[in-house]
């Protein structure tokens, strides 16, 4: 766990970037630091591996002041990720993972089987070992990253915007496969982020710093959306927050059975099993793939197969169990009207309104309690 | 000319060679002392203007000059070879003072900070990241260094230390046949500058294999 305890920073000219701040971020999880320029979210995190010591005030780490601890020490146990990478440019991939092991004298053969695993953990192909930085991708780059700051293994993750300088695509995928690293190392993480979407998808807890070094709060994502502090975290937060909210919101919506056939199928038969005009399509797995449509049909041709080319492919999955806001959407972007919802390895389970969907939401709001309790009772 | 290269092949073999060590010790000296001048000054921005402008002065100093005062205060006899390195080490210095400095602070603050957050002290910082990655930028340095240094070494003639440039008073002394030994100085210097020059090129690229790397992206 770390603790601020009342951490000030101010610089000889006045500023006080960071302002008795009290915060806890711990073991384990995610905190995320999000805020406007000069809210002095990097230098909080900074502060925490002493790269910028404190004006006053202590941070604690798992009950030792990170004061005591020399800086050097300190910092080879704090696994740090910044925004260009910051990776070694005259060293290799492998080289550069290897750092914090070599510089705390580990076993050099050990540390290099470690290095080419986590390499393949964050998704890096083995051949990528020996490439220098500059033959890398922004993405790569940012996965070598990664895997240098996880070398050694520390308890303890800064990241400072590490996702902030690759392309949208990228960034999701880099924010996905981070979410899963962290699923299965649960690693004491403090995230530094200006953006709130990235701070609401991965933050276990968001503390919002306003400018000045203010925490305005420190609350769950969901209740962030759901409860702003303050006005500044309101317009912080931004807009369709209701909406936003309910990728936090799961429950149960009861599923309609909807009619199939599978692709290759005669029309005929489509046409005999539809309920209007559009009829859900599935693979032999039973995978939906899209939505076909009988009046689209030249000349509506019995002898006519259902041909995966001319799917519509308009519509959102949702698995089951997932957030109200994914089924919703499967449900507002399906163009029969009925979203799709598949189970966890992607077969059809049935079908659900946009209607029915909302009455949920309300049965919800209406109860007053998250849907979270409702979600654990699903198959 | 081919018979004053075979009638004197000894005596200008060891011209060459003392030209040669001349040439190229005072640059390893001035490198060693430019290192520490130049990395105080890449590391406090108050220290760049007096370190890089007192070496830039030092290169105003005329080499004769430089030669001559440099017994009285070395306190070393006016023919001691040891007055001709110290002098071109001087050049070197003022040279490579600002060389370092630059290589250093071209060193991106992204890889700085990162070598910090990962434990390294400052000394390990230094000559594990800091120095490898200004390699490039000091190189060039050096190549200019050494080959000015070539040129300077001729004059050391004028303080009595034996180079390829006592071929040149050696011409002009005599009567008759003055071109062989004139021109065989000039040939061989440029033949060792161009050496040289490619021996440095051919270091730096075995130092910095990275940057064949990018290069090749």
């Amino acid at each position: 766990m770390i603790r601020f305890d009342a951490v000030t920073k101010r610089y000889p000219d006045g500023t006080v970037a960071v302002d008795e701040l009290d915060l806890e971020a711990p073991s384990g999880r995610i905190t995320v630091l999000v805020g406007p320029s000069g809210c002095g979210k990097t230098t909080s995190l900074r502060m925490i591996n002493r790269m910028i010591d404190p004006t006053s005030g202590t941070i604690w780490l798992d009950g030792r002041a990170t004061a005591d601890v020399p800086p050097a020490t300190l910092r080879r146990g704090i696994g740090y990720v910044i925004q260009h990478a910051g990776l070694f440019p005259h060293r290799t991939v492998l080289d550069n993972v290897t750092t914090v092991p070599g510089l705390l004298g580990h076993d050099r053969r050990t540390a290099r089987t470690r290095a080419m695993e986590l390499l393949e953990r964050v998704g890096l192909e083995p051949r990528m070992a020996s490439r220098y930085p500059a033959q890398l991708s922004g993405g790569q780059q940012q996965r070598v990253g990664v895997a240098r700051a996880l070398a050694a293994d520390p308890p303890v993750m800064l990241m400072d915007e590490p996702f902030s300088a690759v392309d949208p695509v990228v960034r999701e995928q880099l924010q996905n496969e981070f979410l899963r690293l962290q699923q299965d190392l649960h690693k004491t993480i403090v995230f530094v982020t200006h953006d709130i979407d990235e701070a609401i998808k991965l933050g276990d807890q968001v503390a919002v710093l306003a400018v000045g070094g203010h925490l305005a709060q420190l609350a769950a994502p969901a209740e962030l959306l759901s409860r702003p502090a303050s006005t500044f975290v309101a317009g912080f937060v931004g807009r369709d927050r209701g909406y936003r909210a309910l990728g936090f919101t799961t429950g149960e919506v009861a599923l309609q059975d909807e009619p199939t056939v599978r692709v290759g199928a005669d029309v005929g038969d489509a046409r005999r099993v539809a309920r209007d005009e559009w009829v859900l399509v599935v693979d032999e797995g039973g995978a939906p793939q899209g939505w076909w449509l009988l009046s689209g049909d030249p000349g509506g041709r019995a002898d006519h197969t259902v041909e995966a080319a001319r799917l519509n492919l308009g519509g959102t999955l949702a698995t089951a169990g997932g957030s109200l806001r994914s089924v919703l959407d499967a449900a507002l972007s399906s163009p029969s009207g009925r979203g799709v919802v598949v189970d966890d390895d992607g077969r059809l389970l049935g079908t659900v309104t946009a209607a029915a969907v909302i009455d949920r939401i309300e049965a919800l709001a209406r109860d007053g309690r998250s849907g979270d309790t409702a979600a654990a009772g699903r198959p | 000319m081919i018979d004053y290269w075979s009638s004197n092949q000894a005596e200008i073999w060891r011209l060459l060679w003392s030209h040669a060590w001349l040439s190229v010790v005072p640059v390893i000296i001035g490198l060693v002392i430019a290192l520490p001048l130049g990395w105080v000054a890449a590391r406090h921005r108050w220290a760049y203007p007096p370190l890089v402008g007192i070496a830039g002065l030092l290169y105003t100093i005329p080499s004769l000059a430089l030669f001559v005062a440099l017994p009285g205060i070395l306190h070393t006899r006016i023919l001691d070879v040891t007055n001709v390195v110290v002098a071109l080490t001087v050049y070197a210095v003022a040279l490579l003072v600002r060389v370092v400095s630059d290589g250093l602070t071209s060193v991106s603050a992204d890889t700085l900070q990162a070598a910090t957050a990962m434990g390294y002290r400052p000394a390990g910082r230094f000559f594990a990241v800091e120095l490898p990655l200004a390699v490039p930028v000091i190189a060039a340095g050096v190549r200019v260094a050494t080959v000015s240094n070539v040129s300077l070494v001729a004059v050391a003639t004028f303080v009595g230390t034996a180079q390829l440039g006592t071929l040149f008073t050696e011409g002009l002394s005599r009567t008759v046949n003055q071109l062989p030994p004139i021109l065989t100085g000039i040939l061989l210097s440029l033949v060792l500058a161009l050496v040289l020059d490619l021996l440095i090129q051919l270091a730096t690229r075995l130092a910095t294999p990275w940057r064949r790397a990018e290069v090749r992206r």
